[in-house]
């Protein structure tokens, strides 16, 4: 990685770090100035980030998963611009309180980890694996919206319920309007991973002569597939919603980010993204 | 100087009976209120007439005879003596005028405190008073002034935000639950006095359609009349539930009306939708187990009345803010009031022809260092003479301007033409918003 990428990735860490503080803040003082200069340094960050991510781009000519630290990045630049793009629609703005740390976390995550850097390999230059990678990380930032309004759909649902009205009360959005972000995302997200995993298995078995390798990632891939299924179905079939909704859609994304981060870091699979 | 004075009666000086007949007369903007142009002891004069309220805001160079006027002006609206209608009006003069203005303005004199409807009627009034040509520098600078000091009270308290009566909060519980209540359905169980008001108030912010229920049939159609709602028998009312989303109940029933069990076999057919209920009967309508559904939600009245208890201690300290505001910004239209006085608004205008000469001179002079000493003050006597001739026309102008209303109108154009209010450039500002917002209102 040479200096200036780094500086990048500097520089977006800190807009993003800057950014999450500006949206803590925002909790205590409820005003929207305050708001839009947490929202500026997310949305500065983003195209810092961006500016980084196609210089890697034009640099190493292939899709920037080709180590850890790059895929890290990848996701939460694909989960600040997820969420731009829905601030944009839904306006819920105390909802970049709860992404951005999670953009943080991926940004430190991404640096504290040391990423051998490969050599050009013919491996990642396919459309399927393209088509993979793009639609996997939307999918999956979609999916970290949605698990954040899980968590807030609870935070607010157990106020009502239990007739205690904290400082969050008044921040957060209404039951119907969390619940709607969760079918958004849902609606989004679930066709995106879909299109995902079927690239996915087209182009491992194009590469590796095989679909399936009983690896811990392939098979956690298939439960998350599976949570998100049921939940997209009985939603559709029975009318799922509030508390089972949101608790689905939490325990969707933690077996996301045990498939993503947990097996790339703990286990030497044959998805590992340092072999490739 | 012309005093400002503020007469006027509110929900908390008189009783109903007394201020309906203001509000009656006052509305008409061909009403006697109008003669108040008239008045010869008032110069400007603006009046306000709602509801709860009837103010009516002059300025006058006689403060006794413009009191004396304006009281029986009202005595006569009223129909009885000045001294009959005195008990029933508060009186403020100059700065405390500002400041009950002020008050008005930020809703901190309203029944509900921090409604959010005071303001636009004052702004319609003012509208109506700048139409009929009635206000004049003051009184149109006090009331732009009153819009920002309520605008700015709202920003930086939170006074309008809570809910303070048991409606108020059973409708911002259900925008937690429901986002908006366009669309939804309210079942009324029971027909007492306080689901009307519940109803009316569900109704006005939204509630596409009531429905009701009570034992004795006649009360129920009487009420559905009234909400142009529908009703339904009193063994359907389980079976309601698959259509209504909130549930308000005050029956006198002393045994349970719904149970846990009706409720949560109706969930599925709702496809979960949520249900609110509201029950303000004692003893209970509603098995408190309900609340344990998953998307189902109860509130009692007690629940209600913590709400509002939580609420009223958040305004009220909440006020205890707004009234320091407005005793700031009531100084700060004083201090502006006696710039309206032509001896400070002279000496203002010295010295700021002094400042400029000054400088200009001292700029000059560093560029032509070989001046002997008499072409120095050669040059000083010169830039003097020049400024104290330019001066002299506007100066004399203003002194002899004796009227009082053309007075307070040069005064504050020539304060405009030269500069000579720091904080005129940002005032300006704001009174060219506020325009451009009547503009819009109107």
């Amino acid at each position: 990685m040479n200096e200036s990428l780094l500086l990048f990735s500097v520089i977006t860490t800190l807009l993003y770090a800057v950014g999450t503080v500006g949206f803590l803040i925002y909790v205590i003082r409820t005003e929207k100035v305050i708001h839009r200069i947490a929202y500026g340094f997310l949305l500065a960050g983003f195209l810092s980030h961006t500016l980084g991510l196609a210089m890697l781009v034009s640099q190493i000519r292939q899709m920037p998963v080709t180590t850890l630290p790059q895929t890290f990045s990848l996701f939460a630049w694909a989960i600040v611009g997820s969420y731009l793009a829905f601030q944009l629609k839904f306006n819920i703005r105390i909802l970049g309180t709860f992404v951005s740390p999670l953009a943080v976390v991926f940004m430190l995550l991404s640096s504290a980890i040391p990423g051998r850097v490969i050599p050009n390999s013919q491996l990642f230059k396919s459309f399927w694996l393209t088509l993979h990678v793009a639609t996997m990380f939307i999918g999956m930032a979609i999916f970290a919206l949605a698990f954040c309004a899980g968590i807030m759909y609870l935070l607010q649902e157990r106020q009502i319920k239990s007739k205690s009205f904290g400082l969050l009360y008044r921040r957060l959005p209404s039951l119907e309007v969390l619940d709607s972000l969760n079918y958004v995302c849902l609606t989004f997200g679930f066709p995106l991973i879909t299109i995902g995993f079927i690239s996915g298995f087209v182009y491992a078995g194009a590469v590796w002569q095989s679909f399936w390798h009983w690896d811990p990632r392939e098979i956690l891939s298939v439960v998350t597939w599976l949570i998100y299924a049921v939940l997209l179905h009985e939603r559709l079939a029975v009318g799922w919603r509030g508390r089972r909704a949101a608790i689905m859609a939490i325990i969707g994304f933690s077996v996301i980010l045990v498939t993503f981060v947990g097996t790339s870091l703990i286990l030497e699979v044959h998805h590992s993204f340092k072999l490739g | 100087m012309d005093r400002i004075v503020l007469i006027g009666l509110n929900h908390k000086t008189a009783p109903v009976e007394i201020r309906e007949k203001f509000a009656v007369v006052c509305v008409d903007t061909s009403g006697p209120l109008m003669n108040l142009g008239q008045m010869r002891a008032l110069r400007e004069s603006f009046y306000l007439s709602t509801c709860n309220r009837m103010e009516v805001l002059f300025t006058t160079p006689r403060l006794d005879e413009g009191i004396s006027a304006v009281v029986g002006l009202l005595a006569d609206i009223y129909g009885q003596t000045g001294s009959a209608l005195k008990p029933y009006l508060y009186t403020y003069i100059d700065q405390d005028a500002v400041k009950h203005l002020y008050r008005v303005a930020c809703s901190l004199d309203s029944m509900v405190v921090g409604e959010p409807q005071i303001l636009g009627q004052i702004k319609d009034a003012y509208r109506q008073a700048t139409e009929a040509k009635t206000s004049g520098v003051i009184l149109n600078r006090l009331l732009h002034k009153s819009f920002s000091v309520a605008k700015l009270v709202r920003t930086e308290t939170r006074i309008g935000s809570s809910a303070v009566s048991i409606s108020y909060a059973a409708v911002e519980l259900a925008k937690k639950i429901f986002q908006e209540l366009q669309g939804r359905i309210a079942l009324l169980i029971g027909a007492g006095e306080m689901a009307e008001l519940a109803a009316e108030h569900l109704l006005s912010n939204g509630v596409e359609r009531i429905v009701i229920a009570n034992r004795t049939l006649e009360r129920a159609l009487a009420l559905a009349k009234r909400f142009n709602g529908t009703t339904v028998g009193w063994d359907e009312l389980a079976e309601e539930l698959r259509r209504v989303d909130i549930i308000v109940s005050s029956t006198g029933s002393p045994e349970p009306i719904l149970s846990a069990e009706q409720v949560r076999q109706r969930m599925r057919a709702r496809r979960n939708r949520p249900l609110f209920f509201i029950d303000i009967a004692v003893p209970r309508d509603i098995d408190p187990e309900v609340n344990r559904i998953d998307n189902v939600y109860l509130y009692n009245i007690d629940d209600l009345q913590g709400i509002v208890e939580m609420n009223q201690a958040e305004r009220f300290k909440e006020a205890a803010r707004a009234e320091h505001i407005i005793a700031a910004e009531a100084l700060k239209f004083d201090g502006w009031l006696r710039t309206l006085e032509v001896v400070p608004t002279i000496v203002s205008l010295r010295e700021k022809a002094e400042q400029v000469r000054e400088a200009e001179v001292r700029k000059t002079l560093s560029r032509l260092e070989s001046l002997s000493d008499e072409e120095v003050e050669a040059i000083e006597l010169l830039t003097q003479s020049m400024v104290k001739k330019l001066l002299h026309d506007p100066i004399l102008f203003l002194k002899r301007t004796s009227s009082r209303a053309r007075k307070d109108y040069y005064l504050d154009v020539a304060r405009k033409l030269f500069h000579l209010d720091l904080d005129r450039a940002e005032t300006e500002e704001e009174e060219d918003q506020l325009s451009l917002d009547s503009d819009k209102m109107s």
